[in-house]
């Protein structure tokens, strides 16, 4: 089992995440510079957070195309296990693995707190060391986390069950106070707040750790 | 050489904060008659097409693929002789 954290220029919070997989869930991880064009045989790829390309043009539109993306579309295609957590969910959103796009919070405000979300879908590789309707305490940091789809978008998230967090006090205006969704084949998640952040009793919150050891519990699974 | 002249805008169907916060600055220095503001990118492209169809054809290609995202925003192209 081997874990691979893209780092792109800007990128912030890679360290974190590889941290959390190596010192914490003690799995095999490595970085992965976003120039490479394979994935070196990983089996679950994290698009950490941060500013890449310092979010010129748009969060995440820059990076999309980065060598390394065209080898993440398709090992994500073929069922691999992807997390994109904050400027990585807007990569993902960007490259199109995901539904929908991030617009500037409702305030304007760049939100950096803890964040308290309710856990609306289990079936995931990701969430499914949670019970249904957990409250969770993972913090935020983000400048656009303003969640957008269209109507018949949101129908198709909600009949798919595909919206993994919401927030319970939803702080950028996202519709349908979404903080995290899924892909319609489940193996794609997006999410805007930092289980990295909070996988440690240091950092006073351990409810980010269940998405890391879910998807150990599902990578075991898949031998 | 050409200019293609880009302007891309937040569609009319999604809310655009940084606007609604200009438009609430405007009216407090006493402009009370704005009926709406809306902000959005103005991007300039030299292009070395050989004539202005090209030009213009490339310059949306590069809309489409990257300069604007379909699901938030539009775009609208002119090129200029430069």
């Amino acid at each position: 089992m081997k874990f691979g954290v893209v780092v792109f220029p800007g990128s912030n919070c890679d360290q974190d995440c590889h941290h959390v997989i190596e010192n914490v869930i003690r799995q095999p991880v490595e970085y992965i510079w976003h120039k490479s064009k394979k994935l070196d045989g990983v089996d679950c790829v994290v698009i950490p957070g941060g500013f890449s390309y310092g979010d010129y043009l748009r969060c995440g539109a820059i990076a999309r195309f980065s060598p390394i993306m065209d080898a993440v579309i398709k090992f994500a295609n073929s069922g691999g296990l992807v997390i994109g957590i904050c400027n990585g969910f807007q990569v993902l959103l960007e490259a199109g693995l995901l539904p929908g796009a991030m617009l500037r919070n409702k305030d304007l405000h760049f939100i950096c707190k803890f964040v308290e979300l309710e856990v609306a879908s289990t079936g995931t590789p990701f969430s499914s060391g949670y019970k249904k309707g957990q409250k969770i305490r993972i913090p935020v940091a983000h400048n656009e986390g303003n969640y957008y789809i269209d109507d018949k978008g949101l129908a198709e998230l909600k009949k798919n069950d595909q919206i993994v967090f919401r927030y319970t006090d939803n702080p950028n205006g996202a519709v349908a106070d979404i903080a995290g969704i899924v892909n319609k084949e489940r193996n794609v998640l997006g999410m805007m707040p930092h289980p990295e952040r909070s996988s440690e009793a240091e950092l006073t919150s351990q409810d980010g750790l269940p998405i890391f050891q879910a998807i150990v519990e599902r990578l075991k699974k898949n031998g | 050489m050409y200019e293609a002249q880009v302007r891309v805008t937040l569609k009319r169907t999604v809310a655009d904060p940084q606007g609604l916060t200009v438009k609430h600055a405007l009216e407090s220095l006493g402009f009370n008659d704005i009926a709406g503001v809306r902000m959005g990118k103005f991007i300039t492209l030299q292009l070395k097409a050989k004539d202005q169809a090209k030009a213009e054809a490339e310059a949306k290609d590069m809309c489409a693929k990257l300069l604007a995202n379909p699901i938030i925003e539009d775009y609208a192209v002119e090129v200029i002789k430069s």
